[in-house]
């Protein structure tokens, strides 16, 4: 039976972008937590993750998941110089409202907020889209990381050049790089392999 | 020098590996991720040239780069029949994105409908059935992941992808929209630096 495509009931779909709190419902059967050895537990890295049917849909391949957590953790949560979490969580967010994750969007729009302390503007990237005015260098940093969303990329020296001029260094520039190529990667999972609910 | 560094061209000691040496741990994983995927320790139900097919496919959809390059040649290193069908299949579903159906609302005014990928017959058939279900949904990934639905599965089932299966083939997807992300962002980046040291 693990091999069904699973189709959830009883919930709603949200049909907007928010900043409230999600569930996240599998499309495919997560691991039961009585299954997971030890090396399974190890590659969620973080034990809460038990909980979750997201990471123990993920977990049924162990060594990927375990170095996409340490990829993502280190891209976020290493705030060793380089860019603001906050413009980290922008860059996502962005990203994730122009793919469409209405899941990933509500997570990364909640933490830009809370690092920023600019509520409407993040309401209004949610509301409006990745055109909305937020001000020169969030409107910078929101173009780099649409630029680079897009397939093809369309990313170039423009964008650069614009970073540097709203007072991004070579690290802060790399930082969203990453956060912006990463939410490529995150947004593709959670789309694909289950549903937003509330 | 791992993977991105040889894509992208960065030199040990240059300003870029000084950059990417801040987040040591991002860097490691985002190299443990690419082995995880493309030369696991048990390659499990997906083959090694299904892995590379796919990751040919995946970032030949990007256009051409260094990263597309290293697929390609890997897969035509694993298997010429294959390689030479991937190009034909890259060359029948390119397109751009990302497009898609929002979940129906307010939201629908930003719906951009657009094409599912068609392999030709011939193309199809020099895939193998396993191949020629994975490849459209990879394709689906790649460009219009917001058009998710659970019903998207059941090609790939029937075709004999296991769950498990299933979980590698999203990962090995998502970590190339992120991979061929960083070395695009990080290559403009490298460039722009060696335009000031000039």
């Amino acid at each position: 039976m693990t091999d069904a495509i699973l189709r959830p009931e009883g919930h709603t779909v949200p049909a907007v972008f928010t900043r409230a709190q999600l569930d996240w419902l599998p499309w495919l059967e997560p691991m039961p937590e009585a299954a997971l050895t030890p090396e399974h537990v190890a590659a969620l890295v973080d034990p809460a993750r038990v909980k979750s049917g997201y990471f123990r849909l993920l977990v049924r391949d162990p060594a990927a998941l375990e170095a996409r957590t340490r990829t993502d953790k280190d891209i976020f949560y290493n705030t060793e110089a380089g860019l603001p979490r906050a413009e980290r969580e922008l860059a996502a967010a962005a990203a994730s409202r122009l793919n469409g994750c209405i899941y990933c969007a509500s997570v990364h729009a909640r933490f830009a907020t809370t690092y920023s302390k600019r509520q409407e503007d993040v309401d209004r990237l949610l509301a409006k889209g990745t055109g909305a005015e937020l001000g020169e260098r969030w409107n910078a940093i929101v173009a780099a990381a649409v630029a680079l969303t897009e397939t093809p990329m369309r990313f170039g020296p423009e964008h650069v050049a614009r970073l540097r001029a709203a007072g991004l260094n070579d690290l802060a520039i790399s930082d969203l790089i990453h956060a912006a190529s990463f939410f490529n990667w995150a947004n593709r999972l959670m789309l694909s392999l289950g549903e937003p609910a509330t | 020098m791992d993977l991105i560094d040889s894509l992208v061209g960065i030199a040990p000691g240059s300003a870029l590996d000084a950059i990417r040496a801040r987040r040591a741990v991002a860097r490691d994983q985002s190299e443990a991720s690419y082995r995880a995927l493309f030369a696991p320790a048990v390659p499990g139900e997906l083959s090694l040239a299904e892995r590379f097919a796919i990751g040919a496919y995946v970032t030949g959809l990007h256009g051409a780069s260094p990263t597309a390059d290293h697929y390609r040649a890997a897969l035509a290193a694993q298997s010429p029949a294959l390689s030479e069908a991937v190009a034909q299949a890259i060359a029948a579903t390119a397109g751009t994105g990302p497009y898609g159906r929002f979940p129906a609302g307010p939201l629908s005014a930003e719906d951009a409908p657009g094409a599912e990928a068609a392999l030709p017959l011939a193309v199809a058939e020099a895939l193998g059935p396993r191949l020629a279900a994975a490849l459209p949904h990879a394709h689906f990934l790649v460009f219009h992941p917001r058009d998710a639905a659970p019903e998207r599965f059941a090609p790939l089932l029937a075709a004999g992808w296991s769950t498990t299966g299933i979980v590698t083939l999203s990962q090995i997807v998502s970590f190339l929209a992120y991979q061929v992300r960083v070395v695009a962002g990080l290559r403009v980046l490298v460039d722009t630096l060696a335009e000031g040291a000039a």
